[in-house]
This record gives C-alpha cells, sequence and structure tokens, in this order.
C-alpha cells in the first residue's frame, strides 16, 4: 500500500494543510509520498520532506504547474498513478478543482472532501452543506480523495524524506492569464488560531472594515464573513465561511453580527470555542455558542477592545 | 456558439435536510425540489449570453439543458426553459447517479450535441461533491475553468476569473471547454409568467439513461447516513471583561 499526497504549498513552504492530509493519509496505511508541483518550489520540496511519516517527496515543475492549473496537475499525476493505492489532496479550491479531473481521467469515482478515514476504503463526508454525514466505501482499486483538513491534526516535524524530480506537464488549451491575490499581514483564513467574523449587521463595506479590521489586529485574528455579507458587497467573497465559501475550525471563533443561517454553521461549527455577539436573542447563532452576548455590536466591540487591553 | 446547461433537480435551499431514523439517508419524501442554485446561475448566464447582456450579442445561439433524473426533473427542466433556454433533454433515471456517472452520461449527450461550451454549476447542494464538471472535461480531454465568477466569451475562448483561495485567478480555456460557475457570477432573473407559459411548448426529449450505452454502475456503497454531533448553546456573558475572562481560563486567549 502507498499513498500520495499532493501538497499545498506557496513555492517557499508547505502550508498547514499539506502535514494534515499526510495525517488522513497515514491511516490509510502502507507508505506516504508528497508531490509538490509547482515552478521554482525546490524549497516547498525540502520542506515537505521534512514532515514526519514522509517516505520521499516528488517535484515537478512546469510554467503551468506553478499557476496550479488542473489540467496540467492531472496530466502530471496520471503518469505516477500506478505506483500508488491512493490519491490524497486537500479540499481547497485547488484541490478541488484537479482532484477529480485525475479521478475521471483514472476511471474512479472521486470522493470529495473526507473529515475521517474509517478504513483504507471507508470515508466519512458531510452531504447537505454538513446536515448529514455519509459513510461511504469505494470498491474502485485506487482511491482518489479530497481532505477537509481541519478535520485532521497535522503530522509533525522530524521527517528527513528524500526529494526526486518527476517530470511536469504543460497543456496546449488552458493559460493563465493573471490573478489578483489579497494581500495581507493576517493569518491565512483557513488555517488561523483566531478567526474574528462579520455579518449582514455591519451594513456597509466601510463599518465592516472599521468594526473588524481592528479587532482582528488586536487578536492576531484572520477576518471572516457570513455569506450575506459577501452578498451585500460589505467583504470580499474570499472572506467567506460556510458551505459556499472557507471551512474554518480555530481555537476562537468569534461571530459579530451573524444570525447563523445554516449554509455558515456549516462552515465553522467545529471551531473550538464560538462566541457569538448579536443584539437579537432569537438569533440561531446562539444555539451553538460557548458564550454569547446578547448586545449590539456598536457597543460591544469597543469595549472588549478596551478589556482585551 | 452552442451552449449546453446541465441542471440538477435537488433538495430547496430554504429546507433543512433530515436524516431518516434507520441511517439509510436523508428523507426526502414531501420535501419541496428545485433546480440546484449553482446550476440555476449557469442557465442564467447562458441565457445573458444569448441575449447580449454583459455579453456580446447572440454570443449563445442556442442553449440546451439537460437533466439526469426521474420523470420530475422535467420540471427542473421547465424552469430552465422559463429562464430561456431552447429545449431541453431529461435522462430518465429512477435511481440517483454518481458524479463518475453522471459526467459519462452527459459525455455521451455532448457527443450527441456537439456544444461549444458547456456551463455549470459547481457542485450540488445535496452531494456536495464539487466533481462532475471537472470531469467531464477530463472525460472530453477538454480544458476547465472551475469556480466562475466571471465569464468573457471571444476569439474562441472562455476568459474566465475564477474564484481562488486568496482571490481571483483568470484562465483563459480555449473553446469547447467546460465552465462551473460560482455563487458572485449573477444574480438569477425570476422567470415571467408570459416565459412560463411560453415554456410549456418548448420540446423537452426524453431518453432513458440505458440507451445511451453508458456504464453508470455505482462504485461506492453508503454505509450509513447518520446526523452529524450536536452543538449545543453554552452560556450567556453580559461584559466584555467577563468573555475576556472566560476566554483566558479557556485558554484561547
Amino acid at each position: 500500500m502507498a499513498v500520495l499526497v499532493i501538497a499545498d504549498h506557496d513555492g517557499a513552504t508547505v502550508r498547514e494543510a499539506t502535514a494534515k492530509v499526510v495525517t488522513a493519509a497515514s491511516k490509510l496505511g502502507g507508505d506516504v509520498d508528497v508531490l509538490v508541483v509547482g515552478q521554482g518550489a525546490k524549497a516547498a520540496a525540502d520542506a515537505a520532506a521534512k514532515i514526519k511519516g514522509v517516505r520521499k517527496v516528488l517535484l515537478a515543475e512546469s510554467a503551468e504547474l506553478g499557476k496550479t492549473l488542473a489540467e496540467a496537475v492531472a496530466a502530471t499525476v496520471v503518469p505516477l498513478a500506478a505506483n500508488y493505492d491512493a490519491i490524497l489532496s486537500p479540499a481547497n479550491t485547488d484541490g478541488k478543482n484537479y482532484s477529480p479531473r485525475i479521478a475521471a481521467k483514472l476511471d474512479v469515482a472521486p470522493i470529495s472532501d473526507i473529515i475521517e478515514v474509517v478504513s483504507a476504503d471507508t470515508f466519512v463526508r458531510p452531504i447537505y452543506a454538513g446536515n448529514a454525514l455519509e459513510t461511504i466505501q469505494s470498491s474502485d482499486a485506487k482511491k482518489v480523495i479530497t481532505v477537509r483538513p481541519t478535520a485532521f491534526e497535522p503530522a509533525g516535524d522530524g521527517g528527513s524524506a528524500s526529494v526526486e524530480t518527476v517530470a511536469g506537464a504543460d497543456v496546449p488549451k488552458t493559460d493563465f492569464v493573471s490573478e489578483e491575490m489579497v494581500k495581507s499581514d493576517r493569518p491565512e483564513l483557513a488555517a488561523a488560531k483566531i478567526v474574528v467574523s462579520g455579518g449582514r449587521a455591519l451594513g456597509s463595506s466601510e463599518e465592516f472594515h472599521a468594526v473588524m479590521d481592528p479587532l482582528a489586529d488586536k487578536l492576531g485574528a484572520a477576518v471572516g464573513a457570513s455569506r450575506a455579507a459577501v452578498d451585500a458587497g460589505y467583504a470580499p467573497n474570499d472572506y467567506q465561511v460556510g458551505q459556499t465559501g472557507k471551512i474554518v475550525a480555530p481555537e476562537l471563533y468569534i461571530a459579530i453580527g451573524i444570525s447563523g443561517a445554516i449554509q455558515h454553521l456549516a462552515g465553522m461549527k467545529d471551531s473550538k470555542v464560538i462566541v457569538a455577539i448579536n443584539k437579537d436573542p432569537e438569533a440561531p447563532i446562539f444555539q451553538i455558542a460557548d458564550y454569547g452576548w446578547v448586545t449590539d455590536y456598536k457597543t460591544a466591540v469597543p469595549e472588549l477592545m478596551k478589556a482585551l487591553g | 456558439m452552442k451552449v449546453l446547461v446541465p441542471v440538477k433537480r435537488a433538495i430547496d435551499s430554504n429546507v433543512k435536510a433530515r436524516v431518516k431514523a434507520d441511517g439509510s439517508g436523508v428523507d426526502l419524501a414531501n420535501v419541496k425540489m428545485s433546480m440546484n442554485p449553482f446550476d440555476e446561475i449557469a442557465v442564467e448566464e447562458a441565457v445573458r449570453m444569448k441575449e447580449g447582456k454583459g455579453h456580446a450579442a447572440n454570443t449563445a445561439s442556442e442553449i440546451v439543458v439537460v437533466s439526469i433524473g426521474p420523470a420530475q426533473a422535467s420540471e427542473t427542466l421547465r424552469t430552465a426553459l422559463a429562464i430561456g433556454a431552447d429545449r431541453g433533454i431529461l435522462v430518465q433515471s429512477d435511481t440517483d447517479l454518481e458524479p463518475l456517472a453522471v459526467a459519462k452520461v452527459l459525455k455521451a449527450i455532448v457527443d450527441e450535441e456537439k456544444p461549444d461550451l458547456v456551463l455549470m454549476g459547481k457542485q450540488s447542494i445535496d452531494g456536495d461533491n464539487n466533481a462532475v464538471g471537472q470531469m467531464l472535461a477530463a472525460l472530453l480531454d477538454w480544458p476547465q475553468a472551475t469556480f466562475a465568477g466571471k465569464v468573457e466569451i471571444g476569439a474562441g475562448k472562455a476568459t474566465v476569473s475564477r474564484e481562488v483561495d486568496g482571490g481571483l485567478q483568470t484562465v483563459a480555456a480555449e473553446l469547447p471547454a467546460v465552465v462551473t460557475v460560482d455563487l458572485r457570477l449573477n444574480t438569477p432573473r425570476y422567470a415571467s409568467l408570459p416565459n412560463i407559459m411560453k415554456a410549456k411548448k418548448k420540446e423537452i426529449a426524453t431518453k432513458p439513461v440505458a440507451d445511451l450505452g453508458v456504464d453508470v454502475a455505482p462504485r461506492l456503497k453508503v454505509v450509513k447516513v447518520s446526523e452529524p454531533p450536536k452543538r449545543s448553546a453554552g452560556e450567556k456573558v453580559s461584559d466584555a471583561g467577563e468573555l475576556v475572562a472566560k476566554l483566558k481560563s479557556k485558554g484561547v486567549l
């Protein structure tokens, strides 16, 4: 048994999601290799080699792999698949993009967004926006799986795997044009220890940033938003926490002016401690909050800032 | 340009799914069903391509919608026809097909219809797999552009702004291509009564899934479906000092 994990990385180092997927991979049993696809990503491959439990790291590079284009990732991974019983990727936007393409090329039924490994062929995954959990058993000889990183602890450091270079594919029919990545000194939303999220109650983009940004900076937190706030244009889409946005599970989640629609709860209910600040005592968010404070955010947030010192 | 839009009949997005007591699945008896919301966005965008709204006039010349499901999925097709699609195809299947099988059925339809663009929802809100579009592109060996927040058609390409972690990525995919749509692409219209009436006269061709000669055998067995662990309400606090003290004692501050 051997499992291939496709790394999540920024070229210089691997993101924590990679070590979490390695944990899921090790639960399938057998050897775990990590594939780093990118361009100029040797440093990330070296970082992956230090993850505990990794047998070897494969590094594949090309211009299109540098932009993680699904066609290039699939064309790189499919020739490697003969050596592996399972191919695991993080269930982030990259993994969700390329993993089903790999599965179809291998004639395998993909298994999306697993939160538990029951055995080498049986997995648990959320369906219906997290309102139900499905345990499924795959009869395919090979498994192609995306893993919800927040559901697994990261594998530790201390590995000393070798790094090998493998062929990186380029594909002719899709071209990278441009990207606009949000630059922020704050931690990444999906990996932050503390997340402060704002909802539609904040009323405008100006108010959203005026309230949320200083609080996030004080706490060293990432900023999230409900889909209602994103739909209303108060916050950019990549802030969105929920079934249709990002799934987060920080140590502390502070929901401000968020009522708690099902689809939002699906994205944050695995947080360790949840705080809800909302002036409506009937808001559904209070049903899952560890600490509820029924009050207007306009007075609550300044008081909270003061109490934090 | 001919556009094919697959649409799925799924639980209405305002209904809370309930797990059956015997753990065999989600109870869909007497539950309101609607078009999967992401698919509605795909239909809307295709119609805008035909109307020249946000696109050059006649970017789309014909819009074909296809649904795979029971006889009632024809209602979902009618909804798409009322938004402005031209004709429908119902691939009738009384069993729920897995995403890989759906992708294979859609490939068979694409082989017959030869569209220049397949525009579809990024995921359905029941299975939440987010896989069919990518798999259809793979089976056709077409380019894919997933999670579209903006689509421009021109010079034989679909230029798509994709909603990715950390921001937006723009790619240009040579047509024919598969584009899957995200929430912010557009806000679907409500079909007007005259258009609902007109949709009743539009053609829906029905074909049994068995006639397509596609292997739709399941690869996955549902062992059980269960309720997620419940989280219960904690305590109320009355001021910031109390909240901060509690969070410190929990070790999260």
